[in-house]
């Protein structure tokens, strides 16, 4: 009839291999929870540590020792320098930490250290950021706010639409905001409060039974964090336009999630009900072509800008990618299975007990 | 069949919409007649993408206070003296503290009067017996006071910030105040950062003094100024361009300040040197006579930001409201010095806490890169659902150019910022807006496979998949939506691409393919099987 890429009668046994799915998921995440631990959580970039970034084109390529010595300023602390972007296009990312200059002053140091030592060679300065310490520190904040109340709405949402619970779920929304109202009033930093948050969204999830909410949680700190740890096993920078490819991983992820979800409730529903793992894989199986294309097509769409998009955009890109395969990953393997973990019995939609239907 | 010619109108008229936004945003087209007919509305590039320079400025709201209490403090002093009280060096004690001393304390009625009727704007925090029949007088701003101040601080800031800015000429620039104490400043498509920084910091405080022609060498080498002195130093260059700094000992009354100024430009001396000339306004003019006049053969300091710039010696009277500040300036730092002076100083310190400057090389090629890789990963979408879904796939794929139609006239029409992540949001779109038509799709196939007819099929599979692909769109809402609350402004560009990429798909696939499904049923001969 027409192209099939995943055959529409596809059986595939998800909740048989899920212990294996786990352990992969598992060892993903302990990998990455304990990268950031070892070095003290991501990498931040110029955004979020203060700093300064300077991207400097040349029109030959340079040395990077013979840059790195000629550079070599009070002004600039914590020295980096770095290629950016493709061999050919002699670009620098010269990156170090605040000092008392002033922008200017370093657009001088620069200038004059190049045209000392690199007396032949033309440079062009593309780029500087300079971030000083409380723009730093109230973006920093800003990130985290955001990932925050992302946690809240998102949290109050599923709960509200995957149980049809909304009151519960504004209890849930109501006492997340009470256990951060309470750390700010203890003045605990942010970053505390979004990993308290996190983890009072999954406790509440789990005290009042709302286990396609628990699901979708696992599932969006699967995504999020293998990305993340990836990155950090990469030594790659955290900044503003990382946190935006987080926070669109969490909607993908979520996307995908509800949609499996939204079968299995249908298939619980209309169909002659077969125990819970059987709706599980029959679920995953029919919404399985979906979820590949769909992942598949903006994966298409995102490596191209990660190859032809410049230095750039890479890096976030890169998240994107990574975040785009841990969604569809785990959306097939984690998410729905997890289901049948948290809480096999299915109370709220009783389903009529048969004789099994077709396997 | 009526329904499907409305809704057919409303998808056409929405696309003529669309291009009268989109259309603008072209050069020859709003030059040409058909750029008088349609909106004006344009699609903004972000500094990212147009170059140029994003500055955080904070400005030292602590020195604007220690400022206005210092000049409090000097005019309760003449405003007492007028009324016979004598209150001896009253001085900043702190930050914020305002610290005289009553010399005569039976007068304390008397100053409490004045103090509340006059100058209520601080009050006494310590009134202490010095023993010797003065009284130590401490006070503090009230609250409103120092947000008074600080309204006006700001406000002045800004002033003072968009009329430096006006004499560059930029394009569009974008100066706001932010909360707290910080102004940021957009100045798209400037070539020279370093200039535009160094006219926008820079405080331009200008004062008059005279020197204080008692000290002498010794003193001076000591560095301890004697009272209503203070010690500064005088910068001067060589002719090679090496700085010399000289101490001079000037007396602490200002005379005269940059407030006066009307005019201020570039002149040239006999040898070609460039020095600035300044006007003085009326009042300016006559204060400026008085003191030359009673000051001849003395000498008067020009202050600029602390830096004593020349002390020439008063020939005689100077009447007319013209004076000049000389130095080894270069022509542009006299020019740059001008337009300070005529924009008027800023009322206290500004320091820079953020600046991003993108070249415009730079954001061409990001705009070029962008729009290439938009391109390449939109067509590979588009080929791969035209061959997978064959002419249903083909609806997809015009939905997908629509949608990047919709996406671009959304921009212009809000008035919103295309920056590169902002390009990143519109080519994730082209990934993702194809999902609500391959979940249609796939749902009609379903339904055709399980034996239903073809109107039923794509009634149920549309009708199935609508709600799903509202739900699943919502999250996805909901964290462009925080990013545009929490972002900055290329983040805040690629949350408004992602939203209007989400709600554009969402439309197509749902309203745009029923149309073209319904019409193809209306036509269709009995027994064929749809393309999908």
């Amino acid at each position: 009839m027409s192209f099939e890429l995943i055959r529409h009668d596809t059986n595939y046994d998800f909740v048989g291999i899920r212990k294996y799915a786990y352990a992969l998921s598992a060892i993903l995440l302990l990998i990455g929870v304990f990268l950031l631990l070892f070095k003290g959580g991501p990498r931040y970039g110029v955004d979020f540590a203060g700093g300064i970034n300077i991207q400097v084109k040349f029109n030959q390529g340079v040395e990077l020792d013979a840059l790195r010595v000629a550079l070599d300023s009070p002004a600039l602390p914590g020295l980096v320098v770095q290629n950016f972007g493709d061999a050919d296009a002699h670009e620098v990312l010269i990156r170090a930490a605040m000092s008392s200059a002033t922008a200017n002053e370093i657009r001088d140091v620069v200038a004059q250290s190049l045209n000392a030592s690199f007396s032949g060679v033309g440079h062009e300065i593309q780029r500087l950021e300079m971030v000083g310490p409380k723009v730093g520190a109230d973006l920093r904040e800003k990130a985290l706010q955001a990932i925050f109340y992302a946690i809240l709405l998102i949290a109050t949402y599923i709960s509200g639409r995957f149980e049809q619970r909304w009151m519960v779920a504004g209890l849930m929304a109501a006492a997340l905001s009470a256990v951060v109202y309470v750390l700010e009033l203890l003045h605990a930093p942010m970053s505390m409060s979004v990993i308290a948050a996190t983890l009072a969204t999954l406790v509440l999830c789990a005290v009042l039974r709302l286990k396609y909410a628990l699901g979708a949680m696992v599932a969006l700190i699967h995504d999020v964090m293998i990305p993340l740890g990836i990155f950090s096993l990469l030594n790659k920078e955290v900044d503003l336009t990382i946190i935006a490819a987080l926070l669109t991983i969490v909607g993908y992820s979520l996307n995908d999630t509800i949609i499996i979800y939204d079968r299995i409730r249908e298939n619980m529903r209309t169909k002659l009900s077969p125990s819970l793992d059987q709706i599980i894989n029959r679920s995953v199986n029919q919404t399985l072509s979906r979820t590949i294309i769909t992942g598949g097509t903006t994966l298409i769409a995102v490596s191209a800008l990660y190859v032809l998009g410049g230095a750039v955009i890479q890096d976030f890109c890169l998240v994107m990618i990574l975040g785009i395969v841990a969604g569809t990953y785990s959306s097939i393997f984690v998410a729905s299975p997890i289901l049948r973990a948290f809480n096999p019995r299915i109370d709220d939609e009783p389903a009529p007990k048969t004789v099994q239907a077709e396997a | 069949m009526g329904s499907l010619r409305w809704r057919a109108i409303v998808a056409a008229m929405v696309v003529l919409l669309a291009l009268a936004y989109i259309l603008p945003s072209i050069p020859a087209v709003r030059t040409s007649p058909l750029g008088v007919v349609l909106p004006d509305a344009e699609i903004n590039l972000g500094l990212d993408l147009k170059g140029g320079i994003h500055l955080t400025l904070g400005v030292d709201l602590d020195t604007a206070l220690s400022n206005a209490i210092t000049s409090y403090g000097q005019d309760l002093r003449v405003e007492a003296r007028e009324k016979k009280i004598a209150l001896f060096r009253p001085r900043l004690q702190g930050k914020t503290k305002l610290e005289f001393v009553l010399v005569k304390a039976d007068q304390r009625a008397e100053l409490d009067a004045l103090l509340s009727s006059r100058f209520s704007q601080m009050r006494v925090v310590a009134r202490d017996e010095q023993g010797n029949g003065q009284l130590r007088y401490l006070l503090e701003p009230t609250p409103d006071y120092v947000k008074t101040i600080e309204t006006l601080t700001m406000d002045q800031a800004l002033k003072t910030i968009r009329n430096r800015v006006d004499q560059f000429g930029v394009a569009e620039p974008d100066i706001r105040k932010q909360q707290g104490n910080r102004i940021i400043i957009q100045l798209p498509g400037l070539a020279d950062p370093k200039r535009a920084i160094s006219i926008i910091g820079r405080t331009a405080h200008l004062e008059f003094k005279l020197v204080d022609e008692t000290a002498d060498a010794q003193t001076l080498a000591k560095g301890i100024a004697p009272l209503d002195s203070e010690l500064a130093y005088l910068y001067d260059k060589t002719p090679e361009g090496a700085e010399i700094k000289t101490p001079i000992m000037l007396r602490s009354e200002v005379v005269l300040t940059g407030e006066y100024i009307t005019d201020a430009n570039v002149q040239f001396d006999s040898y070609g040197q460039a020095y600035v000339g300044m006007t003085f306004n009326a009042r300016g003019a006559r204060i400026f006579e008085e003191v030359t006049g009673s000051n001849v053969k003395k000498r008067l300091a020009i202050v600029l930001d602390g830096k004593v710039h020349s002390a020439p010696v008063i020939q005689d009277r100077i009447s007319g409201g013209r004076a000049s500040i000389t130095g080894q300036f270069t022509t542009e730092e006299a020019h740059d010095l001008a337009v300070v002076l005529r924009a008027g100083s800023l009322p206290a310190p500004v320091t820079i806490l953020e600046e991003r400057t993108v070249g415009p090389s730079l954001g061409q090629e990001s705009i070029e890169k962008g729009m290439f890789a938009a391109a390449v990963g939109g067509i590979a979408v588009l080929l791969f659902m035209s061959i997978y879904y064959r002419r249903a796939g083909l609806i997809a794929a015009f939905e997908v150019v629509l949608d990047m139609a919709l996406i671009l006239a959304g921009m212009a029409a809000f008035g919103a910022t295309l920056t590169l992540p902002g390009i990143a949001g519109i080519i994730l779109t082209i990934g993702m807006a194809v999902d609500a038509n391959v979940l249609i799709y796939e749902r009609i196939r379903e339904e055709l496979r399980s034996g239903a007819a073809i109107g039923a099929a794509i009634r149920d599979g549309f009708e199935r998949a609508t709600l799903t692909i509202f739900d699943s769109n919502l999250t996805t809402i909901i964290a462009a939506v925080i990013l545009y609350q929490f972002g900055t402004g290329p983040v805040r560009g690629f949350a408004v691409t992602l939203t209007l990429g989400i709600l554009a798909s969402m439309f197509t696939a749902i309203f745009v393919s029923r149309i073209f499904f319904d019409a193809w049923l209306a036509r269709r001969q009995p027994g064929t099987q749809p393309s999908i």
